[in-house]
């Protein structure tokens, strides 16, 4: 394990250059999670139309990877079926939850394989997660108000 | 690499106290040598004090204060010496000293004494003599500082919670001292007549400064407050003198100073203790117990509820006496002077040599007028858990993120730093390879 295979090439670039960052409205849903080992937040917004994710919004401040993190949750999620959107966090969180020890597959994850090395940094898996634990409580919120007749 | 750099003076025979300390000739991640900068979190413990530990296991081990035979009578003797070993080193009498898990629980122990003594004269219930001072009224204020630990800061806040009391605090000024003359968040704005205790550190955890106790004590005295000090980064690292201080408790934590995890230490006025409401309750700690209700030992004994951390408790003790056994190389200094004064010598190099890094900034003092051993920095364009990552990555292992003192960071308005702290078995060349580090991460992103 070495530094390189931590910081992929693809997690500094968009660490670097951010895709989709910056909150947007509409929003059906908006959420602020912290990590409160390290005091990174991320502010994140979701917008649905009927099951597609039409627009996924964040802003905050935080490491290289979790700031790179949302920008990949971004651009793989957007477009996506909610559904769809709630297999691959499934996938991802098995990833990182996974010690090194899960093959990521990359027809379901996309860019986000890049963060199989930090799987094998136990300190790290919380801030690569940041972004999809907010995005995964900002749909369950954006889903529920959308159908407040059902009960859970 | 070439420059040559005069010897630092002061400093304690660093060789022959790294053979004390095994887990310092290991390596890590891929063969680098470690190069130890957390001990303000945690320090590393010498031979001596897990031979300690482990004879009381193999020789002496029974349940202290319990039982008439001959194991216990050791036990209970080795644990009260240990008692007497770790009052002496800070000039305390051996009873005002109680054992606790760390001091974060010390410093509960004196908040919860607030809100149990307020709880139990609302319903009319028996208190100690002498307890009034504990008991808080809603609009009573407690005074804490912004440089505080979450340990001295959260503890206060669920007291004014329970009690209905008001948290007022002291500011931080820019250079990260205690802003003692301010107008709105100085001594004497946040003092007043409703003032019941003033809690504060000694030594920040994060920026090293050490902060004027005895003046903030007689500003707290003079209107009647108790004052609570956490030493929690000073008793490790410097002679600590209770009489000069001024302090009415005081808590630290054996891990940091060498000794065993899960034992701590408050050191309170034998009045005060006399007269706080016990806090863990249950075995040990009783005078009388009928199922109507029970009275209570004296102290330290009201507040060591259970069977207590014998071998732990015996460990700091040989943790204590191998701090004071220390001589500084050139035999002007022993002890915790010359622990502080080997500690000061390497603030200043780290100082210099981090001030020669473009784009990294200290925060904290920038010289070492009253400032201990936490350097910690931002480095500009990379966020500390990234510097972090790539100091690990060669062995340094430094600390990242908030240091368990939010407020202090969001006064700053950085969201984390990353700290290197020394200890006695540091030397030179470990911050050397911290700034080489340092430099090999500004280049790793790009930033410099
Ligand atoms: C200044 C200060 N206060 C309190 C604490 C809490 O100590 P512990 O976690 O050992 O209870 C620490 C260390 O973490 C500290 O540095």
């Amino acid at each position: 394990m070495n530094l390189e295979s931590l910081y992929q090439e693809i997690i500094l670039d968009h660490y670097k250059h951010p895709r989709g960052r910056g909150l947007r409205e509409p929003f059906a849903a908006e959420v602020h999670h912290v990590n409160p080992t390290c005091g990174d937040e991320l502010t994140l917004r979701v917008q649905l139309d009927g099951d597609t994710v039409t627009d996924i919004s964040y802003d905050g401040q935080g490491c290289s990877i979790s700031q790179a993190s949302a920008s990949v949750l971004f651009e793989q999620l957007v477009g996506e079926s909610v559904s769809n959107g709630l297999a691959t966090t499934d996938a991802f969180l098995a990833l990182m939850q996974g010690r090194g020890q899960v093959v990521p597959d990359e027809d379901v994850l996309g860019d986000a394989v890049a963060f199989a090395g930090v799987a094998k940094y136990p300190a790290r898996v919380k801030c690569a997660l940041l972004g999809w634990m907010a995005w995964k409580d900002a749909v369950s919120q954006a889903v529920a108000a959308e159908s407040p007749e059902v009960a859970p | 690499m070439t420059a040559v750099h005069a010897p630092l003076s002061g400093l304690l025979d660093v060789e022959a106290v790294r053979a004390d300390f095994p887990i310092l000739s290991r390596t890590v991640r891929g063969g680098n040598r470690l190069v130890y900068l957390d001990s303000g979190a945690t320090s590393q413990k010498p031979l001596s004090v897990l031979d300690a530990e482990r004879e009381f296991y193999t020789r002496h081990n029974a349940a202290v204060h319990r039982g008439a035979h001959l194991l216990a009578e050791e036990a209970t003797d080795a644990y009260e010496e240990a008692r007497a070993t770790i009052a002496a080193l800070i000039g305390a009498e051996t009873r005002e000293l109680v054992f606790t898990k760390n001091a974060t629980e010390a410093l509960n122990l004196v908040s919860y004494s607030f809100s149990n003594a307020t709880a139990k004269a609302q319903h009319g219930r028996a208190l100690p003599a002498g307890a009034e001072r504990f008991v808080l009224a809603p609009g009573d204020e407690i005074v804490v500082t912004e440089m505080e630990h979450h340990a001295n800061l959260v503890p206060w806040q669920e007291v004014c919670d329970k009690t209905g009391a008001v948290l007022r605090w002291i500011g931080v000024d820019e250079h990260g001292r205690l802003d003692l003359d301010h107008p709105e968040h100085g001594l004497d704005a946040v003092l007043g007549e409703r003032t019941k205790v003033v809690a504060l550190t000694h030594q920040s955890n994060v920026l090293g400064t050490v902060t004027p106790v005895r003046r903030v004590a007689d500003a707290a005295h003079a209107v009647g407050a108790l004052v609570v000090v956490d030493a929690c980064q000073s008793v490790p690292h410097m002679p600590v003198d209770l009489e000069a201080l001024g302090a009415d408790y005081l808590a630290f934590s054996g891990h940091k100073m060498l000794g065993p995890s899960g034992i701590g230490v408050l050191w309170g006025r034998y009045s005060l203790l006399e007269s706080m409401p016990p806090f863990l309750t249950g075995g040990s700690m009783i005078e009388v117990v009928r199922m109507e209700g029970s009275t209570f030992a004296p102290p330290p004994q009201r507040f060591e509820a259970g069977v207590p951390m014998a071998a732990q408790a015996v460990g700091l003790g040989a943790a204590v006496d191998y701090l004071q056994a220390l001589r500084s190389a050139d035999d002007t200094l022993t002890g915790m002077a010359a622990v502080a004064a080997h500690e000061h010598a390497l603030t200043a190099y780290a100082l210099e040599s981090l001030a020669e890094v473009p784009g990294v900034r200290v925060v904290g003092p920038a010289d070492t007028e009253s400032r201990g051993s936490a350097v910690s920095f931002v480095v500009d364009g990379i966020h500390a858990h990234d510097v972090g990552q790539v100091l690990d990555d060669r062995g340094v292992e430094v600390r990242v993120g908030h240091h368990c003192a939010w407020p202090l960071h969001r006064r700053f308005g950085v969201a984390a730093t990353t700290r290197a702290t020394f200890y006695v078995y540091n030397d030179r060349r470990d911050i050397d390879d911290l700034v080489a580090a340092v430099r090999h991460a500004q280049s790793f992103f790009g930033v410099a």
